[in-house]
């Protein structure tokens, strides 16, 4: 058996069922009786109810919210000061707050049947003027999603910090307003559950494609006025959640109702339409920035404000606040920023509510302060990686921490970055630009250099005062009577191969074939509690918890093992699946059939707790993991079509320790593809009355294989410091930094027509727009330069 | 979403189809990938589908010196896979393999493209361009009509509800015939934000271009020759054209406008 654990490139495990096409997902979830609904959802942004017209001979089979007596509301409140709640019934009450809001669900034994019913349904509502725009919506006299409220804003944030002294003097002093569009997240897997109520255990069983099934349960709790012992929520496979899947939704509340209050199985499978037009959104981010510098391109200070569009609700358990507030504290970057000054508002609006998508506030981040540096090196005449390297943080500065207060732990970014325009090749580019391209397009390099924060937990949780704080984390393990093991974890694997990975720990602990451990996952009955699968925090805190688990374990085998080698426990070590010593071996099959079945030939004084047991853990220092990498972006731009071509990409990423880089390395391509779709497809526009604009992915672009480059990777490797072997959170990377680099690239290729975009995502449409503005203006400004000079 | 409940109707022959949509709420159906997503909407709430690709006739194509004509049921993929004769010397399965994606291929057909007339499509601009001609049957028998004629505005064409696109005639193009074709989209696969077909056959006096992705029905440049021979002879019509309101998309559709010429130039051999 070579080596299987930590470090290698294992195929993976779920690849046999997921590949073949067999594994079971929410669609593939029946049982018997089940019955199906449809959700009649509100036409118009923002209304009063006046009422509901249901057709005699469908009353029985509508339900409405007065219908669902003693159900609350949705209610994610944060300890933040200042912080307006809102409640969110599961089916609209009163009130309207978005277009597609549940109004109504209507059940029969089809979807097909049940959509018959809905189209009978018809909602009278009185239209209200409707807040389509964040700005627009924090202004005095802008209607009132919440009536009780005295404004727009969920939360108003503010860092202060002394900008007036740099700002005097600084020789550079750019300002931009950058805006970033609005998105879905749009996981293959739409979202969907099916709730019924188990008598044999007296519990209600909610099925869904969830990333957190503990925290589904918490607030399905609160919401239905349950004991959580009598909820189990279960995550079958989920096919990408993204953080679509990592919130507690109205759907779920309204599904798991029903089931007991008929009695029945209740499935409800979100379609492609619900998806895009009432699903959570994400990312919608609008910045007015400026930045000080000296001549050598040295950020001296940056002053911000920034907004997010978090939609008509607070989601459960993230609240409306994670993004903004998070904007305030991460938007420094990379960067070694002494000066830094940030307001940020979580306007509330007649959109769907907003949750944290891969990345969370850092792609917005990432887009806004990158652009900004780019900025600076156009205003400073200096190469944009020469602008970065002068501001990084470097390796001798490390512990670093930031002037927001965020520890880096260990790395080194300037050379991540150096490499990068290596792999780019960024001399030749800037030859190849000299001499111009054979067919007219305009080429150029972009960059972008992000850290991201994982596997943040109390330390950093427990400030935002949330439905939910991660502690420590938990693992079970099991060595079973024929000597193979299980594990359980309470987070949930819906892509990131944990299955694969969590064995492969096992491995490197106590030398199991990873083909002889089951990784169960998602599901309450079957794990310990956990917060689930967010953050980028699974392999740290989960891998952590399995290697705990797994340490422990192997105390109580060798334990065993000396005995029947009739060796002194210092003596016998465990390696590939046995305890051996000097004079021979005894596998853990031999170890565990003692256990289970030759009680009697067990050591005298034996741990009686058996060869099963949890164990926890948090890393050292539990304020994040920082990995972090430069991405260098080459594009072609046609300036007839405003097409932007992706020549190149490479990624130079340090994850730590890579558990297995091929897990890693499928995380940062498809990170990078989804952040390749928000640079220059993904957008859900909205109209001045609040109503959305893509209702199918004809108008919801998503980049496919053809607009997807062949992304380069290279790997640093500085270990952490705080994690059990070195590793560090990467998830979520992949999708940050590819709209900064992009833009950034794009911005290089046409700067010379004074074209600058600001703007996510870069759509031909605006490049087109943009180029013709700047060919019919060029010649006036020109003119007047002239004039000038 | 689901669509409403409704009655499957497979036609055996024309005049059986023909018949069959003489009922209220019946509606004619090919590969379904465009009437699929309406059904599926509910855009469309037809009462009967009346499906027209098991009628042989639909499914055959027939030869002759002037033209071939193609059966309305050929699938996009069958053109991209030269599984049917094509005069062009290749024109039909380029356009064809660069319609959407090989899913929607297999089952497209080019009859229901043309009936279904949306503006941005394939085979209405090419087709136009190569100056087929449409041939549909109804009760009084087969009428047939020029492509560039037959689209009527964005979603909307010549036929009559209860008639049946039996045919395209694409006449086959002398030797010194020359296409070029040149489209825009956000996406491969996606729908075109441009698109334009041009066509140049001075032997049998044919010089056409063809611009779709329009807000209305596409345009067509017919008689033109001296476009093809002189740039500035081509901006000066273009200059006169109505291309929309909207300069950006002006912008984009001239563009392809002079990529599909630039393109036809560049094709070197006959009828290519
Ligand atoms: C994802 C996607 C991408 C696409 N991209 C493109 C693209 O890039 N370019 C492009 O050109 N097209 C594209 N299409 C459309 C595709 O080419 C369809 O195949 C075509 O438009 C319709 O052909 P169909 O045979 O499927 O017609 P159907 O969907 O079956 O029918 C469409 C309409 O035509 C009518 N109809 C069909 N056949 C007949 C007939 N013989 N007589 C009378 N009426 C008839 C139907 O009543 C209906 O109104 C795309 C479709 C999809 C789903």
């Amino acid at each position: 058996m070579g080596k299987q654990g930590v470090g290698v490139a294992l195929r993976r495990k779920e690849d046999d069922r997921l590949m073949r096409g067999r594994g079971r997902f929410i669609g593939d979830v029946r049982f018997e009786g089940q019955v199906e609904l449809a959700f009649v959802r509100s036409p118009v942004a923002h209304g009063r109810i006046l009422g509901v017209n249901i057709p005699p001979e469908h009353r029985e089979r509508v339900y409405l919210m007065e219908d669902m007596k003693g159900v609350a509301g949705i209610l994610a409140r944060s300890g933040l000061p200042g912080f307006k709640a809102s409640v969110q019934m599961p089916l609209a009450q009163g009130k309207v707050r978005f277009a597609g809001e549940p109004i109504a669900m209507c059940v029969a034994a089809t979807r097909a049947e049940a959509e018959d019913i809905a189209a009978t349904v018809t909602p009278e509502i009185e239209e209200l003027a409707a807040n389509h725009d964040m700005l627009e919506a924090t202004k005095k006299g802008a209607p009132k999603v919440h009536d009780d409220w005295a404004d727009n804003v969920f939360l108003e944030t503010f860092i202060d910090g002394d900008i007036d002294s740099v700002a005097k003097d600084a020789p550079i002093a750019v300002s931009r307003t950058i805006r970033t569009g609005r998105q879905c997240m749009a996981p293959l897997e739409g979202k969907g559950c099916i709730a019924f109520y188990d008598r044999y255990v007296e519990q209600l069983v909610l099925w869904t494609a969830t990333q957190m099934p503990h925290i589904v349960r918490s607030g399905l709790a609160e919401c239905l006025g349950m004991e959580h012992r009598k909820i189990r929520v279960v995550a079958p496979d989920v096919g990408g959640g993204f953080g679509w899947k990592g919130l507690l939704q109205p759907e779920e509340v309204c599904a798991a109702w029903l089931a007991m209050h008929l009695d029945r199985p209740v499935k409800w499978l979100e379609d492609r339409r619900e998806h895009l037009i009432a699903a959570a959104n994400c990312r919608e981010h609008h910045y007015e920035l400026t930045a000080y510098a000296d001549r050598s391109g040295r950020i001296l200070g940056l002053d911000a404000v920034a907004h997010v569009d978090a939609g008509a609700y607070s989601v459960y358990p993230f609240s409306a606040c994670l993004e903004a507030a998070q904007v305030g504290s991460i938007l420094p970057g990379p960067y070694d920023l002494t000066h830094y000054r940030c307001r940020t508002y979580s306007v509330c609006t007649n959109k769907p509510p907003i949750v944290p998508y891969r990345g969370v506030a850092r792609t917005g981040v990432c887009f806004a302060m990158e652009l900004m540096v780019d900025a600076i090196a156009r205003e400073a005449g200096l190469e944009p990686h020469e602008v970065r390297l002068a501001n990084l943080v470097t390796p001798e500065q490390m512990p670093y921490r930031n002037v927001t207060g965020k520890d880096f732990d260990l790395g080194d970014y300037p050379e991540s970055l150096r490499r990068a325009a290596e792999m780019i090749g960024h001399d030749e580019v800037r030859r190849r630009q000299e001499v111009g391209e054979a067919d007219g397009r305009k080429i150029g390099i972009g960059y972008a250099t992000y850290c991201e924060q994982g596997a943040h937990g109390t330390s950093v949780y427990h400030g935002w005062g949330i439905p939910m704080v991660p502690g420590f984390e938990q693992s079970q393990v099991r060595l079973t009577p024929d000597g193979t093991l299980e594990v359980r974890v309470g987070n949930q694997s819906h892509g990131q191969s944990l299955e694969t990975t969590l064995a492969q720990v096992v491995n490197e602990v106590l030398g199991v074939d990873p083909e002889k451990v089951n990784v169960l996952h998602g599901d309450t009955a079957l794990s310990p509690y956990s917060t689930g699968t967010w953050g980028s925090r699974s392999a740290v805190m989960v891998g952590g918890a399995v290697a705990a688990a797994c340490e422990k374990l192997g105390e109580r085998i060798l334990g065993i093992g000396a005995h029947l080698l009739q060796a002194r426990p210092e003596e016998v070590r465990i390696a590939d699946g046995a305890v051996a010593s000097e004079a021979g071996s005894v596998s853990f099959a031999e170890i565990a059939a003692t256990w289970y079945l030759k009680p009697q030939n067990l050591p005298p004084g034996v741990n009686p707790d058996g060869l099963e047991l949890t164990a926890g853990y948090r890393p050292k220092v539990d304020t994040g993991t920082f990995s972090y990498a430069s991405h260098a972006a080459m594009v072609a731009v046609d300036l007839e079509t405003g097409h932007v071509d992706l020549l190149d990409y490479v990624i130079v990423e340090d994850g730590g320790v890579l558990i297995n880089p091929m897990v890693v390395d499928g995380q940062i391509y498809g990170g990078t593809a989804q952040g390749v779709g928000t640079a220059l497809y993904e957008e859900m526009t909205y109209d001045g009355h609040g109503q959305p604009l893509a209702s199918t992915l004809a108008d919801y672009i998503l980049p496919g294989a053809n607009e997807v480059p062949d992304v380069r990777i290279a790997h640093m490797e500085t270990p952490s410091p705080n994690t059990r072997f070195g590793q560090k959170g990467i998830g979520e990377g992949g999708a940050i930094a590819p709209p900064a680099a992009i833009t950034n690239a794009i911005n290089d290729a046409v700067k010379d027509l004074g074209v600058e975009m600001n703007v996510s995502p870069v759509t031909p449409y605006r490049l087109l727009a943009a180029i013709t503005e700047a060919q019919t203006a060029g010649g006036a400004v020109r003119q007047k330069e002239e004039a000038a000079a | 979403m689901k669509p409403v409940p409704f009655d499957l109707v497979v036609a055996k022959d024309v005049a059986g189809a023909v018949k069959a949509l003489g009922e209220e709420g019946a509606k004619a159906v090919g590969g379904f990938q465009s009437l699929g997503p309406m059904l599926n909407l509910r855009l469309a709430q037809p009462r009967i589908l009346i499906d027209v690709t098991r009628i042989p006739e639909l499914r055959g194509i027939q030869r002759s010196d002037e033209s071939v004509v193609y059966g309305a049921c050929i699938t996009h993929a069958e053109f991209e896979d030269g599984a049917v004769f094509d005069p062009t010397g290749g024109a039909l399965a380029r356009v064809a393999s660069g319609i959407a994606y090989r899913a929607v291929r297999t089952r497209g057909t080019i009859g229901g493209s043309l009936a279904h007339g949306d503006p941005a499509a394939d085979w209405p601009v090419a087709l136009g361009a190569l100056d087929a001609r449409v041939r549909i049957a109804g009760e009084r028998g087969v009428r047939q009509m020029p492509v560039a004629s037959f689209m009527t505005g964005a979603f909307a064409t010549a036929l009559q509800p209860n008639e049946v696109v039996v045919a395209v005639e694409v006449p086959r193009p002398s030797p010194q015939a020359r296409f070029g074709f040149w489209k825009f989209c956000r996406k491969v696969g996606e729908l075109a934000e441009a698109i334009c077909g041009v066509y140049c056959d001075p032997e049998r006096g044919v010089h056409r271009i063809m611009i779709g992705a329009m807000e209305g029905r596409p345009v067509v440049l017919a008689d033109v020759p001296e476009v093809f021979e002189d740039a500035r002879a081509l901006e000066a019509a273009l200059a006169d054209l109505d291309l929309g309101s909207d300069p950006v998309h002006r912008k984009l559709h001239l563009a392809a406008i002079k990529r599909a010429v630039a393109d036809m130039r560049q094709v070197s051999g006959a009828s290519a």
